[in-house]
């Protein structure tokens, strides 16, 4: 993984992204940095147009305006294929894990290292241990037990260490928390907590404001598909944001711009 | 806010007690560390209803056992080699849907193909091609290949369910079979002989029993050496590895396997003159088992069949072609059908346009989940086809001998392969419910 970051300090810039469906305007002048080695937590009501920017910069949709600056370069008609090697991987909600293989199976899958023409289980299973390590995921019993046996946290950690393997630079989760209890919830944090701390930009979108004011170092908050206000994590209180989420304003500003 | 927590060292094997959902999934080898602990998880699992291999096992001794008592002729050395032989061709076609079970389709016309591939192979040798007999395998396995292929084509390129694909797939063989035996001169009233030294020897010559022995012991210590070698040398880089008396417990039930295998084999098992040795096609088919193994579990793609299986979505999303894995499942079953017709043309040494395609495909399904490779994909091993097939065969091989008609023998093996595929059932829906 790296930490390179450009002039202005960001990872990821989004400079006015727009997307149109139609007649509705999913996105309007979305503009925010995305920073190494932080998490920017990405909120908002329901419609607000968290997914619609999730897939844009996973490179699932195009934008209709603006651009997106990776590195301080800016990227163009870039497929989810592109968009994935440049180091961005996106974590959806079903984590896109195969139940039957077992944890260094999934973490390289699609990638799996080779010998001889033969797949190389010694060097993977090496390199995946020491990637759990590096997350402090210390609670699976074994990591050749299949994805299958794991608590709900256990596979999201699995999901997040697949992506740092793959030599993820932004690691965007979507709603990573949404089916946990909070013992798992607490080991999910703890590995995103972890992630930045390794250097990586992380994007979390999440409905729960516990968790955001947890974890996240930034906070972008969307309303009805614009950028409500984004800034340090410090500058939102619970009551600003749910003002935020819910009317676009805040009225008790806690000296967010 | 983004310090990172202290590093822990990872409690891999930790002492906390193993949750259900370990024990459902998870294989006793890898939640083991020592031989007592692997047994004593083993056992868990067998309680729990995830018992692998061994009702197969107990349904295989208490089968047997009941035609012993019904007819002692049952577990004579000339009865068992001959259900060898019989088990040979349910193995392979097994084999062949394995692939496709893995995939979680299903492929209808393999029945058929065992008939088309022997009809290719045997008219590609007889007059007038008269091809050396390697090149009309060759040939059969090529020609079922293609047919695979158009069917894998079907499946992926248009979305159609392999269900209704090989469903046509298995009329159009039948069709194609009954026209080659028409244009072909050489076939009276649909039936072609085949006269060829080497696949009429398959089934029909054995090796000597000192070169069988020879063989047993060189390939049981081969599999020791690999397998210790390879624990030890993980052990060494601190990889996880099988407990090393599981380990010497496998070589010892490879092992005595093998001796029985031998033993039987080689005892004389002609009323007249002297029938001995293991016939050739015992170790063909151990040959296509290990290779598919092989395939199954070293390879990217044999990789990529289990994760199609169990989620296409995330094999597509990790960069996996797959159409092609696809595909490639069904050109490779249609492929090994053909080797299941040499196996058969060897056998009859003729092949006629009364083979029972139906029924094979139903032993073909039915050696793969009877062995354990589950319905719905994702899970199972070649390993199991080799069990299941050699259930079918007890099956029918003791019906037989016992004298019951055909029509039971139908109602039986229909009993069998249901029971199997609840087994299957119940299984998956403890898994669903946790």
């Amino acid at each position: 993984m790296s930490t390179t970051e450009s002039t202005n300090g960001a990872l990821l810039s989004l400079r006015g992204i727009t997307k149109r469906f139609g007649p509705v305007q999913a996105l309007s002048d979305v503009t925010f940095d995305i920073p190494a080695g932080q998490v920017t937590a990405l909120i908002g009501d329901n419609g607000a147009g968290k997914s619609s920017l999730i897939k844009t910069i996973a490179g699932l949709w195009q934008p209709d305006g603006g651009e997106m600056l990776w590195e301080g370069k800016p990227i163009r008609n870039s497929g989810p294929r592109e968009t994935e090697e440049m180091g961005i991987k996106t974590i959806y909600q079903d984590l896109a894990l195969c139940d039957n293989l077992d944890i260094v199976q999934n973490m390289f899958l699609g990638h799996e290292k080779l010998r001889h023409r033969q797949l190389d289980e010694d060097t993977m299973e090496v390199r995946a241990r020491q990637t759990l390590k590096d997350l402090s995921v210390t609670t699976v019993r074994s990591i050749r037990q299949p994805v299958a046996s794991l608590s709900g946290g256990q596979r999201q950690s699995v999901a997040v260490a697949k992506a740092l393997i793959n030599d993820a630079k932004l690691v965007i989760m979507d709603e990573p928390t949404a089916a946990l209890g909070v013992a798992q919830t607490r080991m999910v944090l703890d590995v995103i907590k972890t992630l930045s701390g390794r250097g990586v930009a992380v994007l979390v979108i999440s409905h729960n404001l516990n968790d955001i004011f947890e974890v996240a170092d930034r906070i972008a908050v969307l309303y009805l598909g614009h950028l409500a206000v984004s800034g340090p994590a410090t500058d939102f209180n619970r009551q600003n944001a749910v003002e935020y989420m819910t009317t676009g304003n805040a009225t008790a500003s806690a000296g967010a711009a | 806010m983004s310090t990172p927590p202290a590093e822990i060292e990872p409690t891999e094997g930790s002492e906390q007690a193993l949750s259900d959902a370990e024990l459902k999934t998870a294989a006793p080898e890898v939640l083991a560390n020592t031989l007592g602990e692997y047994l004593e998880a083993w056992w868990r699992r067998i309680k729990g209803g995830e018992s692998g291999a061994l009702p197969v096992l107990i349904g295989l001794i208490a089968i047997g056992a009941f035609f012993t008592i019904e007819n002692g002729e049952f577990l004579s050395d000339g009865n068992l080699v001959a259900l060898f032989i019989e088990a040979s061709i349910y193995i392979v076609i097994g084999a062949a849907e394995t692939f496709i079970l893995l995939l979680s389709e299903i492929d209808l016309s393999l029945g058929y193909g065992v008939g088309v591939g022997g009809f290719i192979i045997a008219e590609l040798i007889a007059p007038p091609v008269n091809f050396p007999w390697w090149l009309g395998i060759i040939g059969g396995v090529v020609a079922m290949g293609l047919f695979g292929l158009l069917q894998g084509m079907l499946i992926t390129q248009l979305g159609l369910p392999s269900f209704i694909v090989t469903l046509g797939g298995q009329l159009g063989l039948l069709g194609i079979m009954l026209e080659l035996a028409i244009v072909d001169p050489t076939a009276v009233g649909g039936v072609i002989d085949v006269n060829s030294g080497p696949i009429n020897d398959l089934t029909g010559k054995s090796m000597s029993p000192g070169l069988g022995w020879i063989a047993m012991i060189v390939c049981v210590a081969i599999f020791a050496a690999v397998s210790l070698g390879r624990n030890r040398s993980r052990r060494s880089r601190g990889l996880h590895t099988t407990p090393q008396g599981v380990t010497v417990l496998t070589i010892a039930a490879v092992a005595i396997a093998g001796v029985v295998l031998m033993y039987i084999c080689n005892g004389d098992r002609s009323h007249l003159g002297v029938i001995e040795g293991m016939p050739w096609v015992i170790p063909f088919v151990l040959i296509i088992i290990l290779a598919y193994s092989w395939l199954l579990s070293h390879t990217r793609t044999g990789r990529y069949i289990y994760a199609v299986g169990n989620n296409p979505e995330a094999a597509r999303r990790a960069g996996i072609n797959v159409k092609w894995i696809v595909t490639f499942g069904f050109i490779i079953s249609s492929a090994t059908a053909a080797l299941a017709g040499l196996i058969y043309i060897s056998q009859l040494g003729s092949v006629s346009t009364d083979i029972d395609g139906g029924t094979l495909v139903m032993y073909a399904v039915a050696s793969a989940v009877v062995g354990g490779t589950a319905l719905f994909g994702g899970r199972g091993r070649m390993v199991n086809a080799l069990l299941g097939g050699f259930v079918i065969s007890v099956v029918y091989n003791g019906l037989a001998i016992m004298g019951v008609s055909p029509a039971v023998e139908d109602m039986a093996t229909a009993v069998v392969l249901l029971a199997a595929v609840s087994l299957d059932a119940i299984v998956r829906r403890r898994a669903i419910v946790r």
